[in-house]
C-alpha cells in the first residue's frame, strides 16, 4: 500500500473538481493522513485468491421492455435549475 | 393528553383510529403541538409544513370514512393516519430535499421516492424534513449545514448520526415513527443513543429510488419506531421490488408484524451468537454490562447462546472508509451546478462552475470524503486501496455467513459508547469514524441489523443492543428483538423535555 504522505491534495482536488483554500488543504492533509495511516492495517490481511465484493449480493443485468413511459415533465425537470431559458439549462459559453 | 398521544405506538394509535375515538387530524394536531413545544430545543427538523400535514391527515380521515361506509374494518392498514417523519435525503414530491447541505438548500423534490409513494399508499402522513449529517456523512448530526440536533435525553449531547433528526424526533414525541438511511450505522447508532428502535433492512429489501445516494452498494432505507412491532409495520409498507432500483430484489414481502407474532407464539428457541471481537478495547464498561445483561435475559428465555468468531471485524472500518468514500466521490460528481443545486455566482466559465459551486456548496466532511474517495480510485492507487478493500469486504462477509451456519442472529452493542458531548469528536474525523465500529460490518456484508433499547447509564443516557440477522430474514430478526423487548420496559421511558 502507498504511504499516507502520497496524498497530493492539489492533484486530487483537481480530479474532484473541488476548489480548496490553503487552510483546507493543510487541515485535510493532516486529517486524511491520519485516516490513511489507519487503513494501512488492511495490509495485514492475506487476500491472496480472494475475489473482490462490489455488492453484498450478486448484481446481474436487469432488462426492461423497451416501452415508452411518461417521463418527468420539462417544467418539473427545470424547476430546480440555477438558470434556464426556453426549456433549457443555461451555462456559460463552452465552445469558442 | 396530547403528550400521551405523541408517545403512543402505531399499534395503539391504529386501534384508536379504527375504533373512531381518535381522528388522523387530531393526532396530527397533537404531533404539531408537541413539535412546536420541543423542537426549539431538540432541533430535529430542518423544516415542516403544518398545512400540508393537516391536509394529508384530513384526506386520511376521508379515506377511512369512505372505507367504513363500504364496510371495511381498516385492518391491514396499520399506517393509515400515522405521521411518519422523513429524513431530509428521501424525496417527497413538492417538499424541500436538502440533505442538510448548502448545495441543495433551495431544492424542491419534483417526484416521490418509492418509499414515500408506498408510505402514502399505506395511508401514512409524510411529516416534515428531518435533520442529518450533510449527505448522511457523519455519526453525530453535527455535520449538518443548518442546525445541530440535540439528544432529547441530554441536550448538551449529540443524538448520533447521520439520521440524528429521525432518532431525536421519535424520542421526543415529534413523530410516531420516522424513516432514516443507513450506510454504516446511520439508523442503528442514533436509535441506540436516543432509546428508540432502529432497523436497517437487508441490502436490496427496500428500494433506494429517490434516496439521495451516498454509497450505493451500502445505502439502505429503514424505520425508526417506538417498538419492534411498529418497525415491522413500517418495514412492511416500504419493502419490495421496484423496477426503478435494479438492486432491489424480486422477493415477496412477508407480513413482518404477523410473522413475528406467529414466531413469538411458536416458542421457538433461538440460537444467538456472541462475538468476542465486539466486546474488546474501546467498549464503555456500562454499555458492555447492559449488553451482557440483555444476553443473560435471552438465556433466561431459553435461548441458546453460542460463541462465534468474526475475525476480520477489526478491518471493517478501514475497508468501509475506502469503499464508502470511493462511491461517494463518484455519486457526488453529479453536483456540478448545472442542472440543479447551488451554482456559484463568481464562476466565469463552465469548468469554474464546477470548482466554485462545489467549494461553496459542500461542507468540510463531505469535501474530505470526496478527496479521500477520489484519491483511492485514482490511477496508481486503485489496486492498493479500493481493490484491496473490496477483497477484505469479501472476508468480512464470509465471517458473518460462517457464523450464521451456527446461529440465527448475533448480538452486539450498537455503539461502543453512549451519546457523546457536542464538539467532542468534531475536530477528529478518525475518532468519529471509530464510533461506527460495531455497525459498519453489517453494511459491508449487506445484512439486516436492528438496534433496540437495552438500558441506561448511571448518568441517564440510553444504551442500544444490536441484533444482526441473516439476509432477508427480517421476520426472525424482529421476533428475536421482540422477545427481549417484551421482557423489559426500556422503550417506554421518556426523556424529560
Amino acid at each position: 500500500m502507498p504511504r499516507p504522505d502520497d496524498l497530493r491534495l492539489d492533484h486530487v482536488a483537481n480530479l474532484a473538481r473541488l476548489a480548496l483554500t490553503d487552510e483546507e488543504k493543510a487541515r485535510f492533509a493532516a486529517q486524511l493522513g491520519d485516516v490513511l495511516a489507519y487503513v494501512q492495517q488492511l495490509n495485514e490481511v492475506d487476500i491472496s485468491g480472494i475475489e473482490p465484493t462490489a455488492h453484498a449480493f450478486p448484481v446481474v443485468n436487469v432488462w426492461a421492455e423497451d416501452v415508452p413511459e411518461p417521463g418527468l415533465p420539462v417544467e418539473d425537470a427545470l424547476r430546480n435549475a440555477p438558470q434556464k431559458r426556453d426549456n433549457m439549462f443555461v451555462v456559460p459559453k463552452v465552445v469558442e | 393528553m396530547s403528550e400521551e398521544l405523541c408517545y403512543s405506538t402505531i399499534s395503539e394509535l391504529s386501534g384508536r383510529l379504527a375504533r373512531g375515538d381518535l381522528s388522523a387530524v387530531e393526532l396530527m394536531q397533537a404531533v404539531i403541538a408537541r413539535t412546536r413545544k420541543v423542537d426549539g430545543r431538540v432541533g430535529a427538523f430542518n423544516s415542516f409544513d403544518e398545512e400540508d400535514a393537516l391536509g394529508q391527515a384530513r384526506a386520511s380521515d376521508e379515506r377511512r370514512a369512505k372505507a367504513r361506509a363500504s364496510g371495511a374494518d381498516g385492518r391491514g392498514r396499520p399506517l393509515e393516519g400515522i405521521p411518519v417523519g422523513i429524513k431530509d435525503v428521501v424525496a417527497v414530491a413538492g417538499q424541500p430535499l436538502t440533505a442538510s447541505s448548502r448545495m441543495l438548500e433551495n431544492y424542491v423534490s419534483p417526484y416521490d421516492a418509492t418509499v414515500a409513494r408506498k408510505l402514502k399508499e399505506a395511508g401514512a402522513i409524510c411529516w416534515g424534513r428531518l435533520n442529518l449529517d450533510e449527505f448522511a456523512m457523519g455519526s453525530s448530526t453535527e455535520n449538518s449545514a443548518f442546525r445541530t440536533t440535540s439528544n432529547p435525553w441530554d441536550l448538551e449531547r449529540v443524538p448520533g448520526g447521520s439520521s440524528g433528526g429521525s432518532a431525536a424526533a421519535v424520542a421526543a414525541g415529534e413523530a410516531v415513527a420516522a424513516l432514516g438511511s443507513d450506510t454504516g450505522g446511520s439508523i442503528r447508532q442514533p436509535a441506540a443513543l436516543c432509546n428508540v428502535v432502529g432497523l436497517k433492512p437487508t441490502y436490496g429489501r427496500v428500494s433506494r429510488y429517490g434516496l439521495i445516494a451516498f454509497a450505493s452498494s451500502l445505502d439502505q432505507i429503514g424505520p425508526f419506531a417506538r417498538s419492534v412491532e411498529d418497525a415491522a409495520s413500517v418495514l412492511g409498507a416500504i419493502a419490495g421490488h421496484d423496477p426503478r432500483d435494479s438492486t432491489s430484489v424480486r422477493m415477496d414481502v412477508p407480513d413482518y408484524a404477523g410473522g413475528m407474532a406467529a414466531l413469538a407464539k411458536s416458542g421457538r428457541r433461538w440460537r444467538l451468537g456472541i462475538a468476542k471481537e465486539y466486546f474488546g478495547e474501546g467498549l464503555d464498561p456500562e454499555v458492555g454490562a447492559a449488553v451482557q445483561a440483555a444476553v443473560d435475559e435471552y438465556r433466561g428465555l431459553g435461548c441458546e447462546i453460542r460463541e462465534v468468531s468474526l475475525p476480520h471485524t477489526r478491518y471493517a472500518i478501514g475497508a468501509y472508509y475506502i469503499i464508502a468514500t470511493a462511491e461517494c466521490s463518484s455519486n457526488l460528481a453529479r453536483y456540478d451546478g448545472v442542472r440543479y443545486g447551488r451554482r456559484s455566482k463568481d464562476a466565469t466559465d463552465a469548468l469554474d462552475i464546477y470548482f466554485k459551486s462545489r467549494a461553496e456548496g459542500f461542507g468540510p466532511e463531505v469535501k474530505r470524503r470526496i478527496i479521500l474517495g477520489t484519491y483511492v480510485l485514482s490511477s496508481g492507487y486503485y489496486d492498493a486501496y479500493y481493490l484491496r478493500a473490496q477483497k477484505v469486504r469479501t472476508l468480512i462477509r464470509r465471517d458473518f455467513l460462517d457464523a450464521f451456519a451456527q446461529v440465527d442472529a448475533i448480538l452486539t452493542p450498537t455503539s461502543p459508547t453512549p451519546a457523546f458531548r457536542k464538539g467532542e469528536k468534531a475536530a477528529d474525523p478518525l475518532a468519529m469514524y471509530l464510533s461506527d465500529i460495531y455497525t459498519i460490518g453489517v453494511n459491508l456484508a449487506g445484512l439486516p441489523g436492528m438496534s433496540i433499547p437495552c438500558g441506561f447509564t448511571r448518568g441517564g443516557l440510553p444504551i442500544g443492543l444490536q441484533a444482526i440477522g441473516q439476509p432477508f430474514r427480517e421476520t426472525e430478526l424482529l421476533a428475536i428483538a421482540g422477545a427481549y423487548e417484551k421482557r423489559t420496559d426500556w422503550r417506554t421511558r421518556r426523556p424529560r423535555l
